[in-house]
């Protein structure tokens, strides 16, 4: 029944859209993937029946009367211009109908708002333009931006074609993955301005406010990748901070968890070792494209009047601890950095800025001089 | 300007000031009418423009033609110049023409006053245009302004605010302006519930304006203070709160829609009468609808807000308030429907774009319907379906009617009728275009595309790639409109017109009893008979 129901929608909204769809997907809600979400296409469908139905009543009328009742096949006005037991059947009739469509919804919200005996919590922190995730139970916590290749072929005139990229504008560099069949509550906050975080699959939405605390929660049956993109404007890359969750069975899931946290003992090693300011620079440049490239371009040119130029910039090719403690603290628009890099990836990003984009100062900084600055002791001096 | 007043002594009718002075210092209705219309008209191109760029940018996946920023600006700037440049001014201009033709007075209440309101509004859309040229760029933050994200706009913050603070005083001394003159301006014998429609509507719509614009003027000038002040009024670190912006401006917002709507309803119900030879359907229960939709506009606000995390007693609260507005709505389209009901119909341009309005309009409702569910906004919200919904509520409603009523008025006003071969052209490619505009978008933001964005999925090319081109052709049919209003103001189709102009209109409402075009000062003594087939 419920399929004949879809397939008679699909129809209906094909013929109504000029029809060259390829997929229902492009047409109507998905389903989603979880109850809720289901239960929320089940609502959506629901009241478009009611619209439709009222919709054919209404306008069969009206059109019936166009016809019939024209002046050019000589009907006659009558004069009626009021009748008291209408008015009140047409005021009655939508309130039961209104009603009806009340006690599920009422139902769906208070499912949605149930945040109740979750097994683990993710926080959420919205960026300009990207997402951080933080696993409040195991401690793994990165951040997520829109992949590269995407971010290529969006540049303002890049002449590439989005069609040859997978996922075009909905892939990131580092998804978020999430065990399947457990309640998973979500916690949302933001790091500067209001973002809101959506994965349609997930049947849900929720903004996430600086300086405040939003839930929402999930339970997802099947693996698979489900994809979304931030829904709140939050300035000029709002289009360019897309959302992927992987679901992963139990298994899956904890050896994803092993390999994160041998990830984080790895990285935190290699702090203490010595680097070349060439490998720095390498590893500089595709922090650079994930982190500053959005602002200050990929070519370091920035943009006039809004965000400054890297390429000559006094900061950049003046006193390295000077730019450290800048990029570390932020200013303005410029997030503070300190926080949101590792030891290693602050160090080769300051001294990618130093030696490419068209600057060549020439000096750069070890990831142990950084770890000394953010545990508090004075930046060591500097490598030349 | 004083030898203006000065003759106001006499009864007799005289005529305008000469030359082009006329314009700034005049006062009177139809020359401010004629003047916000104009303006009205103007800005509609302008919003036009920045709705094309829009389009163009959105024709195919990429990055083709604009930054990122400046894709923010249009959207922006499209919605504040359409919102406060164009269809609140038209509206303003249609009272001034018609509202004391049809209560029978000689002109506005206050005259001077509505001289100043409207060149105040110049002066605010004006200062608004200027932001583009400044450092930064203009406001890029959506027109509700949004903080902490338009606290990051550059140069042109407080110019963008101290033109809303112009916009507001203009609309607020407009809106006193209207009561004034509907309580206290009518011909004896016209009893409130004889008004017509369009009267109607209109002082209940001055009532919510002078409801809510202060309330806008606040929310934005505790911006300016927490950028340039150092108060925390939507800032966390000192103890405000972002989401209290939000829940200041809908209460503005929310009602402001009804102001771009409520005297849409007024002409709907003023032209569909005339044409299908029939007294309105159901006078006095469409007067209650009126103000029952006023009423609930103040107590929905937060369903614009139903992912901002809200407790489930708010959004339960918000869902069912919202729900509520379906049904005066629903009342108020059923008595269209009946007024059409074995009536004597013919197709005029006026009427055509009336019918396409009670329909297309109806389409936003259903989508309006839909989205108060709470649940299934979690998906709608800020989605390209939000986008088709209230495109449909402006563009084939405000705006038809708006279109319905130039072609309704405009040989009363200028006594030469229209072309209504060139009518007709225009409804059809306006009724055709603007469906491939906006029809597709539903589709859209149910396959998740988020509203606001400069690129897109390529799953979403092809919808975008259509409904860019509905609006390419609506654009340009609009071209047709400019032409039919110089052509007919310079002589139209030469002939003469009655001052009835339609059939048995005079039995409708009281413009109709003058001539055409009207004289200077409508009604220097007051008409004696009240017409009351509308009731």
């Amino acid at each position: 029944m419920k399929k004949t129901k879809q397939l008679f929608a699909g129809l209906i909204l094909m013929a109504l859209g000029l029809g060259t769809a390829q997929a229902a997907y492009t047409l109507n809600l998905m389903e989603g993937v979880t109850k809720v979400s289901n239960d929320i296409y089940d609502l959506h469908m629901l009241v478009l029946w009611i619209c439709i139905f009222i919709g054919i009543a209404v306008f069969g009328t009206m059109f019936y009367s166009i016809y019939h009742h024209r002046k050019s096949r000589g009907h006659k006005a009558e004069q009626f211009h009021e009748n008291t037991m209408v008015e009140i059947i047409w005021t009655i009739i939508p309130t039961l109908i209104l009603i009806g469509m009340a006690i599920p919804a009422t139902k769906a919200m208070i499912e949605l708002d149930d945040v109740q005996e979750s097994e683990m919590s993710i926080k959420v922190t919205g960026h300009q333009w990207k997402w951080e995730y933080d696993y409040l139970d195991n401690g793994i916590h990165f951040f997520s931006s829109l992949d590269e290749a995407s971010n290529k072929v969006r540049q303002v005139g890049s002449g590439l074609d989005p069609r040859s990229v997978p996922n075009y504008l909905l892939n990131v560099d580092k998804p978020l993955v999430i065990p399947t069949k457990k309640k998973i509550r979500f916690v949302f906050t933001s790091a500067d301005v209001i973002h809101s975080w959506w994965v349609p699959d997930l049947g849900w939405k929720k903004d996430t406010n600086p300086g405040f605390i939003n839930e929402a929660w999930t339970y997802v049956e099947e693996p698979g990748t489900y994809r979304g993109q931030c829904t709140e404007l939050c300035g000029k890359d709002h289009g360019f901070m897309p959302i992927v969750v992987i679901a992963m069975n139990e298994p899956e899931y904890n050896a994803w968890v092993e390999q994160q946290k041998a990830a984080v003992a790895a990285e935190a090693g290699s702090v203490g070792k010595e680097w070349t300011k060439e490998e720095l620079a390498a590893k500089g440049k595709s922090v650079y494209e994930t982190s500053c490239a959005s602002c200050h371009m990929p070519d370091g040119a920035g943009l006039p009047g809004t965000f400054p130029a890297i390429k000559g910039s006094p900061v950049v090719t003046g006193d390295i601890n000077a730019q450290v403690k800048l990029v570390s603290e932020g200013k303005g628009m410029m997030p503070a950095f300190g926080k949101m890099l590792s030891a290693v990836d602050f160090a080769a990003v300051v001294t990618y800025t130093r030696n490419g984009l068209g600057n060549s100062v020439g000096d750069s900084i070890q990831p142990s001089a950084i770890q000394a600055l953010q545990s508090g002791t004075p930046v060591a001096d500097k490598n030349e | 300007m004083s030898a203006v007043v000065a003759e106001h002594d006499d009864h007799h009718d005289h005529g305008p000031a000469k030359g082009l002075l006329r314009w700034v210092i005049t006062t009177n209705h139809k020359d401010i009418g004629t003047l916000y219309l104009l303006f009205a008209l103007a800005m509609f191109f302008v919003g036009g423009t920045m709705a094309m760029i829009i389009r163009a940018e959105l024709f195919e996946p990429g990055m083709q033609f604009v930054n990122p920023q400046f894709f923010n600006s249009m959207t922006t700037m499209h919605a504040l110049v359409m919102v406060f440049g164009a269809v609140m001014p038209a509206f303003v201009g249609l009272a001034n023409w018609m509202i004391p033709m049809m209560i029978g007075a000689p002109d506005m209440a206050l005259p001077r006053m509505n001289n100043m309101s409207f060149w105040l509004l110049v002066a605010g859309v004006l200062l608004l245009a200027s932001t583009l040229f400044m450092e930064g760029g203009a406001p890029a933050s959506g027109w509700t302004l949004y903080p902490p994200l338009v606290l990051q706009t550059g140069k042109a913050l407080p110019f963008a605010i101290f033109s809303v603070h112009l916009l507001g005083i203009s609309s607020i001394m407009g809106a006193i302006n209207i009561i004034a003159t509907i309580f206290n301006m009518r011909a004896p014998g016209m009893t409130l519930m004889k008004m017509p429609m369009f009267v109607w509507t209109w002082l209940i719509t001055a009532f919510l304006l002078i409801a809510i614009m202060p309330v806008f003027a606040g929310a934005v000038t505790m911006l300016l203070t927490d950028k340039f002040f150092n108060t925390s009024f939507f800032d966390a670190a000192g103890g405000g709160d972002p989401v209290l912006y939000q829940h200041i401006f809908w209460f503005f917002g929310h009602p402001e829609v009804y102001v771009m709507i409520l005297p849409t309803f007024g002409v709907a119900s003023t032209i569909i009468p005339v044409f299908a030879r029939k007294p309105l359907f159901g006078y006095s229960s469409m007067v209650h609808a009126t103000a029952a939709i006023a009423f609930l506009s103040f107590i929905v606000w937060a369903h614009h807000m139903f992912t901002v995390g809200m407790p489930i007693a708010g959004e339960l609260y918000f869902m069912y308030a919202t729900m509520l507005i379906a049904i005066p709505t629903g009342v108020k389209v059923f008595n269209w429907t009946a007024t059409m009901w074995k009536g004597s119909m013919t197709f005029e341009t006026p009427m055509l774009f009336s019918i396409a309005f009670v329909v297309l309009f109806t389409m936003g409702g259903f989508t309006g319907l839909m989205m108060s569910v709470a649940p299934v906004d979690f998906q709608y919200h800020d989605t390209y379906f939000i986008v088709a919904h209230f495109h449909y509520t402006l563009v084939p409603a405000s705006v038809f009617i708006l279109m319905a009523a130039g072609y309704f008025w405009l040989p009363k006003w200028t006594g030469h009728m229209y072309d209504e071969r060139i009518g007709r052209l225009h409804f059809w490619l306006s009724v055709i275009s603007v469906n491939i505009l906006f029809f597709p978008q539903h589709f859209l933001g149910l396959a998740g595309m988020p509203r606001r964005i400069p690129d897109y999925a390529v799953q979403f090319a092809d919808w975008n790639m259509i409904s860019s081109i509905g609006g390419f052709i609506f654009g340009a049919s609009q071209l047709l409109f400019l032409y039919i209003v110089i052509d007919t103001i310079r002589g139209g189709t030469g002939e003469k017109v009655t001052g009835e102009v339609w059939e048995d209109a005079a039995k409708h409402s009281l413009e109709w009893t003058l001539p055409s075009p009207p004289p200077y000062h409508s009604f220097t003594t007051p008409p004696t008979v009240i017409p009351t087939e509308h009731i």
